[in-house]
């Protein structure tokens, strides 16, 4: 991505963004609230097209999670898990055995599948989100945001989820969030965005293999990020309310 | 598979034992009626009885079957007019803000004209025919189904759209998976509604326009001042109208509504 620009309704919200991700790589993307994170996630995925700038995709399909579940309500978890296999043309016999496989993977019970989405807690909605994503086996994940409706604990089952599912899938991830401790659990590298959307301001590597990372060395890494690092200065501190 | 059968069957036990409550509600009504007829007598209102026995004496003569019949045609036809057309203009008005500021305007005039002078200007143009009928029909039927499809486009959840769309569904196919099932909610009860006035005006185009029927019926029993035979009427073009109304609408509604049901306390089914 190079160069990127975006406004709605002629108010700008983001400007001269650019950066890449490479093949089985997880990359973060932290912000605070209303800095664009989403808008980025979803000019790259090709659901907006961006005023300016230009997007290379290097992958073969892609799959995202949005913030909010977005499950079907009339449809059963195993049809809403279903979906991009049909979306696909995945004939209709093997699509069973590949929804189980991802609905397994994803945390959810074989008996959750015949569940409408409003029988379901948030979190098994996010699980079949999850699910969804991850059915079609695609090469490059949008996240964005997944988990901020979630408790901690659920939370941290989840973050788990996506850090085995990337460890055993080998996809590559652009992970949109503004928790910074979810940042350094789940990726390899973490981009920062301008709070107001005026390009990346920085990056910075995480050492070793999110699925090899202990707890207490994420704890310390975000410690240090918040205590020394210019870099993460601003991440808590802005209103989205005050923006232009 | 044996799942749905058993499923529908029991939604189905279920729509019969409520209907107690329907029944009951319907004789009530009968009480009311008996009361009225004993306060007026049988001249000015006849008893639910006697209204029964003189309904199905209409209907064992045959003539009425045929009548019946006509006038349910005459409706089916007008409302199977206004539904396809109120849908396809309501869905494309729905996607369109432009088309759908042109018709509003357009759509208070439609409404706002009294049926009743659609009737006299579809004799005017058409004579007592199967045109007039279905014309008053169409008119009256289709602002409602089109306000419906407008509604469902517009008020669908846009986010099941962009997720769709991530999973590589072009425009048809968000259309065909994702919208078409969220118009339908919205489409259903504004096509209920629009089938009760199929029935109504089409016996009142009936009447005015003495093109035979349920309509031309009651304007013969009128004028023969036989209220039972009026009353008779009346309570054979409301039971044909419940028939179909419950016969093939309310199913295809609890058809698309099944998820709703899970959502129920005592739907729970698993
Ligand atoms: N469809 C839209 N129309 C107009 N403005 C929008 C739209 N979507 C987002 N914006 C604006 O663009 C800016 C960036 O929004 P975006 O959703 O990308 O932020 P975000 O970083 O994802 O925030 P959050 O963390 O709260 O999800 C915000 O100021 C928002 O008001
Ligand atoms: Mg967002």
């Amino acid at each position: 991505m190079q160069g990127v620009s975006h406004s709605y309704f002629g108010r700008k919200v983001l400007d001269g963004i650019g950066f890449s991700i490479g093949e089985g790589e997880v990359v973060s993307l932290v912000g605070p609230s209303g800095s664009g994170k989403s808008t980025i996630a979803h000019i790259a995925a090709g659901l907006i097209t961006p005023r300016s700038g230009r997007i290379t995709r290097g992958y073969r399909h892609h799959a995202m999670v949005f913030q909010e579940p977005r499950l079907m309500p009339w449809a059963t978890v195993a049809g809403n898990i279903a979906f991009p296999l049909k979306m696909a043309h995945v004939p209709r016999e093997t699509r069973v055995s590949r929804v189980l496989a991802a609905a397994l993977a994803a945390g959810l019970m074989p008996e959750d599948l015949d569940k409408y989405p409003v029988e379901l807690s948030g979190g098994m909605r996010q699980r079949s989100a999850i699910a969804r994503a991850l059915v079609t086996e695609p090469d490059f994940l949008y996240f964005d945001e997944p988990f901020t409706a979630l408790d901690v604990a659920l939370k941290r089952r989840m973050q788990d989820l996506v850090i085995a599912a990337a460890a055993a899938a080998r996809f590559s991830a652009l992970f949109i969030t503004h928790d910074l401790m979810e940042a350094i659990r789940i990726s390899h590298r973490i981009l920062v965005l301008d709070p107001m959307g005026q390009g990346i301001t920085g990056e910075r590597i995480i050492a070793g293999d999110p699925a090899t990372r202990s707890e207490p060395s994420v704890f310390a890494q975000r410690e240090a990020f918040l205590g020394e690092d210019p870099l993460f200065a601003h991440i808590h501190d802005l209103d989205e309310r005050l923006r232009p | 598979m044996i799942r749905a059968v058993t499923d529908r069957l029991s939604r189905l036990g279920r729509f019969l034992w409520s209907a107690w409550a329907g029944l009951a509600g319907l004789c009530l009504l009968a009480a009311l009626w008996q009361l009225g007829h004993e306060a007026y007598g049988s001249f000015i209102l006849p008893a639910p009885l006697e209204t029964l026995q003189a309904a199905s004496a209409l209907i064992r003569e045959g003539e009425a079957q045929a009548l019946l019949w006509l006038t349910s045609l005459r409706a089916a036809l007008g409302f199977a007019l206004a539904a396809v057309i109120g849908t396809v203009a309501g869905v494309i008005a729905g996607y369109s803000p432009a088309i759908l500021r042109l018709s509003r305007p357009v759509l208070t005039v439609v409404i706002g004209v009294p049926p009743i002078a659609w009737i006299v200007l579809a004799i005017i143009w058409f004579g007592a025919s199967m045109m007039t009928v279905a014309l008053t029909i169409v008119i009256s039927g289709t602002p409602v189904v089109f306000m419906g499809a407008v509604e469902g486009v517009t008020t669908r959840d846009r986010g099941l759209d962009a997720m769709a769309e991530v999973f590589g569904a072009g425009p048809i196919r968000r259309f065909t998976h994702i919208a078409s099932r969220q118009i339908a909610a919205h489409l259903l009860p504004a096509l209920v509604l629009a089938l009760g006035s199929a029935f109504k005006v089409a016996v009142m185009a009936e009447l005015l326009s003495n093109a035979g029927g349920v309509g031309g019926a009651l304007a013969r029993a009128r004028s023969m001042l036989d209220i039972s035979g009026a009353m008779a009427w009346v309570l054979l073009a409301v039971a044909v109208l419940i028939v179909a109304e419950y016969a093939v609408l309310r199913p295809i509604q609890a058809e698309l509504e099944r998820w709703r049901e899970a959502a129920r306390p005592w739907g729970v089914k698993h």
